[in-house]
């Protein structure tokens, strides 16, 4: 009987067989890899806005508190982004004729708020509340990055549920809290703020360990290994009344 | 009149190897043989198997609300469906594996159809928990544990997680067991087939067998290599299916006798669909010397014994409720089995679940296709219903009477029911039509054993048997 096949078939099977055992486990890693990747978290990509607005100019130049533009940080649940009116407060006294302005001119006059483009953003099945967060000495730049070194303004952190998680089960890492700051009456919501207020005053040099990396935008929780923080961690964790064991259940964020 | 004992003869009439081909590879390779019959399973399936795709779009598109389930019952006529079916699976596995590793060689003309069984009964069993979900499209983080985006783990401690595993082995390790037997049938399909096609169809999926003493040994080694995992797999699936009810506190499902119960009555189940299948594909394709009355009177004999292990299983549950001396337990064993609204259910189990297979006590009954027809559809029955008796009826009974709710199924709980029967009929009929439905080169040794303990009449020249002990 003739044969079916020629004998490259042989060699056919097991290139295709190969490929199958390294094309699954690479398509899966490619998955996984481009779902964590900025392609799909837009970390650090630069989101164009109707006006070029540089945090960099304005905060760390000028050294505008957070809280004199997101107004509601503290107490609502939503950071809150300026009117125009906000802007125009300085504006109407600098820069006056500034071609980059135009927009918001245009917008006071005719009253027709800017539309920013949002850069930070849960899905609408997540409930995240600011107040509460800046209420148990969790840093604007634990979570946002190093806005103070943002000309157009990015996203600092993938906000996927797995970094929300690393904070939920271990909050000890992430708490801060100016030692110096206590004598002075500052609660940790004040003092989340506090950072820039040093780092204008005294520069770099005078900042902590945590301080210093809070405003490189790289902070990402004391290491396992650092005890003595993990332990200093714990101690603000009872400090602020934060309760770890109800801190990673469904329904604090999805309810 | 005295019936004639049977003998142990595992293939009757006068056979040789072609002859054993032309029964079983023609099936295949000569399509006119498939008759009316044929086409009616064919056209039952598809019809069903049409019910079942409307029944699972209208769900996708409306949601699990289109079933009866509703709280207190949040488990019903999908995970009845969803038991049943891995039950049925189990006959397969039992066949395939532990009989083979008792070397009991009757096996070998129903092992193929059995496993073939399985693993469409596994696949039907895996769309209801699936689709229990109601969004089973997410269902792959809620079920596989996988380093996700989420930092999210299913349960671990959750019997229900152990069902995933345990079900996803139980398949790929019955699909492996099944087409790795089913090679060296491919090759004869291959060397037989006269269109090229066919050949080059059948070439593709023997992988090269050419039939060499390396290839029977590797394949001899595979094979009992699969059967020694397929072994524990047997008591295994249905012991972790039936936690997902032991484990509970519900009365009626909190009973210690539940694993070896459900395995008994898995294989019981399973044994009966074998037989279903078997009975008229015997007498339809003419295959009555391959599978024997002897082959029938045995796999009658094996569910009644597990039959009688199911009804131990009743005694004991009845037994534990009272002795437990806890008002639930012994509300839903006396109120409910009873006197209760689904006290017909209950009734109907007993009748075919611990009457029916009593015949089979009888020579007579065991032997007449028919009585043993009948009584294997009482049994599937039965073990439908025994099924509807533990999971919605202990449901809709609650610690707080007020809180008790009847279940009523809906259209859409029947047609998913209905629909995933005419699935699995779908794909027995294209299995019959398309694959060897008993394995061919196991009667060929087995042939050869049998000719070689009793001389005449002599084998074939020019036909040496094929493979060797397995």
């Amino acid at each position: 009987m003739a044969q079916i096949f020629k004998p490259s078939a042989n060699s056919i099977t097991q290139v295709g067989l190969l490929s199958v055992a390294i094309g699954v486990p690479t398509l899966w890693l490619g998955i996984a890899g481009l779902s964590r990747s900025p392609a799909n978290t837009k970390v650090q990509v630069p989101k164009n806005q109707p006006v070029p607005f540089s945090h960099q100019h304005h905060t760390w130049e000028l050294g505008i508190d957070c809280r004199y533009c997101h107004t509601s940080v503290e107490k609502s649940s939503y950071a809150g982004l300026p009117a125009t009116e906000t802007c125009m407060s300085c504006h109407s006294q600098i820069w006056t004729n500034s071609p980059l302005l135009e927009p918001i001119r245009q917008s006071y006059e005719t009253g027709m708020p800017i539309q920013w483009n949002l850069v930070n953003k849960v899905p609408d099945f997540v409930h995240f509340n600011h107040s509460i967060h800046v209420d148990r000495g969790i840093n604007c730049n634990t979570c946002h990055g190093a806005v103070n070194q943002m000309h157009i303004t990015y996203k600092g952190n993938s906000f996927q549920m797995a970094w929300c998680l690393q904070c939920h089960r271990a909050p000890e890492r992430y708490l801060y809290k100016d030692d110096s700051a206590s004598g002075k009456g500052l609660t940790p919501r004040q003092q989340v703020f506090n950072v820039y207020w040093k780092l204008q005053e005294f520069g770099p040099a005078n900042l902590n360990d945590q301080e210093k990396d809070l405003v490189r935008g790289d902070y990402n929780g004391a290491q396992p290994w650092e005890q003595d923080k993990i332990a200093a961690g714990k101690k603000l964790v009872s400090e602020y009344g934060v309760k770890v064991q109800q801190l990673a259940d469904c329904s604090v964020c999805h309810y | 009149m005295a019936l004639q004992p049977l003998n142990d003869v595992m293939i009757t009439g006068d056979q040789n190897n072609r002859s054993l081909d032309d029964a079983i590879a023609s099936l295949i390779l000569n399509q006119r043989r498939h008759q009316k019959g044929w086409w009616m399973l064919f056209l039952f399936g598809v019809l069903g198997t049409c019910l079942m795709g409307v029944s699972i779009m209208w769900l996708l598109y409306q949601g699990i609300g289109i079933w009866g389930n509703n709280v207190p019952t949040a488990w019903a006529f999908d995970i009845v469906n969803f038991v049943w079916w891995i039950g049925i699976g189990h006959a397969g596995t039992l066949i395939s594996a532990i009989l083979l590793l008792l070397r009991q060689q009757w096996r070998n003309s129903i092992n193929r159809f059995a496993e073939a069984m399985t693993i469409f009964a596994v696949m039907c069993a895996g769309l209801f928990p699936l689709l229990h979900t109601g969004r089973p499209w997410v269902a792959l983080f809620w079920l596989f544990p996988y380093p996700n985006i989420m930092a999210l783990w299913p349960q671990f401690r959750s019997p229900l997680m152990w069902d995933v595993f345990a079900v996803s082995t139980y398949f790929t390790v019955s699909l492996l067991f099944w087409i790795i037997g089913l090679i060296p049938d491919f090759a004869v399909l291959r060397d037989k087939a006269t269109k090229p096609i066919t050949r080059v169809i059948f070439g593709i999926v023997s992988l090269g067998w050419r039939g060499s003493n390396q290839h029977w040994h590797r394949y001899e080694q595979a094979y009992l290599l699969l059967a020694g995992l397929s072994t524990p797999l047997v008591l295994s699936v249905h012991t972790i299916v039936s936690y997902d009810f032991a484990s509970s506190i519900v009365p009626g499902w909190n009973v210690t006798v539940f694993p070896p119960y459900f395995v008994a009555g898995a294989v019981f189940a399973g044994f009966a669909m074998v037989l279903t299948f078997a009975l008229p594909v015997r007498s339809f394709y003419k295959l009555k010397d391959l599978i024997t009355d002897r082959h029938v009177d045995w796999m009658a004999k094996i569910t009644l014994a597990t039959g009688l292990i199911v009804a131990y299983g009743y005694m004991l549950e009845i037994f534990f409720a009272w002795y437990s001396a806890n008002p639930y337990e012994w509300d839903m064993a006396n109120n409910r089995r009873y006197h209760g609204p689904y006290a017909w259910a209950y009734v109907m189990l007993i009748v075919c679940n611990i009457v029916a297979p009593q015949f089979f006590w009888i020579p007579w009954c065991r032997r007449n296709v028919i009585t043993v027809f009948i009584i294997c559809q009482l049994v599937s029955l039965g073990m439908w219903l025994e099924r509807f008796v533990i999971i919605p009826m202990s449901l809709t009974a609650n610690y707080l009477p007020s809180a008790n709710r009847m279940y009523y199924p809906t259209f859409w709980d029947f047609g998913m029911f209905l629909g995933t029967i005419g699935f699995f009929c779908t794909l027995m009929a294209l299995f019959i039509r398309f694959l060897p439905v008993i394995n061919i080169f196991e009667m060929k040794d087995l042939l050869y054993k049998i000719k070689t303990a009793h001389p005449t009449p002599a084998i074939e020249p020019g036909h040496e048997p094929v493979g060797s002990e397995a």
